[in-house]
């Protein structure tokens, strides 16, 4: 590291810590770094602007404009079992189950990996760390040959399986450092009580992990939820897809389409996803968007 | 623990086998190679490197990558740096609008972006109000719109890594420096920037390995096209495998594109284990 050279004195000029707006020099960068992040914020913000403005606009096209005369009519157009209900109920179905699965079988992996010595642990443990890495779509194919050579096409509960599996490394991970957390002491309390190791889990570590799981288990709905390729790969029957798949099989590629409806069910759509976020990241204090994007 | 593995053995461990052995194979999912599967050897390897279809897909999703790496480092950096010292209402305003781009479902990424770069969308009619002609994004530029779309995405997961790496760098540090009579930049290039280098690169494996798997938001966007000029590797992949139904074919760009994250995802673990051992 060169250091610059040190100025020594300057007496006109105390360095103080300071409020920063105590200069004007200091007061026009603040100015300018806040014109900045207004012009990153409205660059991220302007593809957004289509989709809430041509959701209440009865005659929306590609282009962002405000409505002449707002309306629900697009809502009340896609607003049939057939278009967003019945996949709407199908990504419950399958998400739903999935953040089931993966944060009670991550419990089952994850305590003996935090609490005892086991001959393979490290290894596991970086095991599952790498499968975290690994991409999903390109497991599609095979997973694909699989589910036809074992007849498991097109069915929900295989897909929910799937799902389940594939947030599960993740799921492991993250659970172990929950359990990490619980000071040991007071399960060897209970021990020393009399109490089986299986009561102590149930009685202690359960209620104690309770919010760790529940961050595991709606970190896998968010992610299952927005997964795209994996259903549109298993599932062919329309009536079987979740809404990730069915928004985008229903408004074609872009044949006949009705701007405003498309617009109507992305949002409908995307609402519980960032509701669920919310509650998480407000529960985690911002923890949780560290681990976050490692699946799509 | 009986339950993670049967999972992570049936649905991750198996079809990555299955990977290996069936791109040594002409398995098919009609025709007559469907009913006789056989041992081909190297011939679907053999097929990729001569496949020039193959090689703009390598390209592509290289340049895919390159972009959306150095996309999203800088503008997440960038974001992170400008956020630090402001005021809540600040930071929380603009990390609520990034951070959205990032929660959004990718198929809704994929159509708002579509929107947004479409003859017809916003973009189009913003240039139009400065007296800029409009032109088809999606056609003229394929590959430049979807890696947009992919920064827009994701800059909210290194904008957040950052931020995280920045709390913890020392304000000491940079106050000396500052007294030492460095520039706002000498601070961040030789005093910030060496501190953050866990976490850039813990940062940059990331955004690679999440990166070089993107289907949804290319597929939605482009499809691939127009052509194959905006075909990676993944849609390639697809192309073959699930389009044209040759799946011998199809799983070895698959065995192509998992050894590529594999190499990453060992990198990425040896980097974290040599951190928990010092």
């Amino acid at each position: 590291m060169t250091a610059p050279r040190p100025r020594p004195g300057a007496p006109g000029r105390p360095r103080r810590r300071v409020a920063p707006v105590a200069s004007p020099g200091r007061a026009a960068g603040a100015v300018l770094v806040h014109l900045i992040l207004a012009v990153l914020a409205l660059l991220f913000l302007l593809p957004l602007l289509w989709m809430l403005f041509a959701s209440v606009d009865g005659e929306a096209t590609l282009r962002a404009g405000l409505p002449g005369v707002p309306t629900l009519d697009n809502f009340r157009a896609v607003l049939t079992p057939e278009i967003v209900y019945r996949p709407l109920w199908n990504s419950v179905l399958t998400c739903g189950g999935a953040a089931v699965i993966t944060a009670f079988c991550s419990v089952l992996a994850a305590y003996p990996l935090s609490r005892y010595t086991l001959r393979f642990k490290r290894p596991f443990l970086y095991t599952v760390l790498f499968a975290t890495g690994l991409p999903i779509t390109a497991i599609m194919v095979p997973v694909y040959g699989l589910f036809v050579n074992a007849g498991l096409l097109n069915s929900l509960p295989a897909t929910t399986l799937f799902l389940a599996a594939s947030t599960l490394p993740f799921g492991i991970w993250l659970t172990k450092n929950f359990i990490d957390g619980i000071p040991i002491a007071l399960e060897e309390a209970a021990w020393v009580d009399g109490a089986s190791t299986w009561q102590s889990i149930r009685y202690l570590v359960a209620p104690l992990l309770a919010p760790g799981l529940a961050v595991v288990g709606i970190f896998t709905l968010v992610s299952t939820w927005g997964n795209f390729f994996v259903p549109f790969i298993l599932l062919t029957s329309p009536d079987k897809m979740p809404a990730a798949v069915r928004v985008f099989t229903f408004f074609g590629q872009y044949g006949s389409v009705r701007y405003g409806e498309l617009a109507a069910y992305s949002l409908l759509y995307t609402l519980p996803v960032v509701a669920l976020y919310v509650a998480v990241s407000r529960a985690m204090g911002g923890r949780f968007a560290l681990g976050g994007a490692m699946k799509g | 623990m009986a339950p993670a593995l049967f999972l992570l053995l049936a649905f991750f461990a198996g079809p990555i086998l299955w990977t290996v052995w069936a791109s040594f194979t002409n398995e098919a999912l009609t025709g007559a190679q469907a009913a006789d599967t056989r041992f081909v050897g190297l011939d679907n390897f053999e097929r990729l490197l001569r496949d020039p279809g193959f090689r703009a897909a390598t390209l592509l999703t290289a340049l895919f990558l390159l972009g959306s790496i150095l996309g999203q480092t800088v503008l997440g950096l960038a974001l992170a740096l400008l956020l630090r010292n402001r005021h809540g209402a600040v930071r929380g305003a603009v990390g609520t609008v990034v951070v959205g781009a990032w929660v959004v479902p990718e198929v809704v990424a994929g159509f708002v972006w579509y929107a947004f770069l479409e003859r017809e969308g916003t973009l189009n009619a913003l240039l139009g109000s400065v007296g800029i002609g409009a032109q088809n994004w999606l056609f003229t530029a394929p590959l430049l719109a979807v890696v947009l779309a992919n920064v827009w995405k994701g800059t909210a997961f290194s904008m957040m890594t950052y931020g995280a790496g920045l709390s913890e760098v020392p304000r000491d540090l940079e106050e000396a420096a500052r007294v030492d009579g460095a520039s706002g930049p000498q601070v961040l290039w030789y005093v910030v920037l060496p501190l953050l280098r866990r976490t850039i690169a813990t940062t940059l494996l990331l955004i690679t390995l999440q990166t070089v798997q993107v289907f949804t938001l290319v597929y939605v966007m482009t499809a691939g096209g127009p052509g194959s000029r905006s075909t990676t590797l993944p849609l390639l992949m697809y192309r073959e495998a699930l389009s044209l139904g040759d799946l011998g074919y199809g799983t070895a760009i698959a065995l192509a594109l998992l050894v590529v994250a594999g190499l990453f995802s060992v990198v990425y673990v040896r980097m974290l284990s040599r951190e928990e051992q010092a």
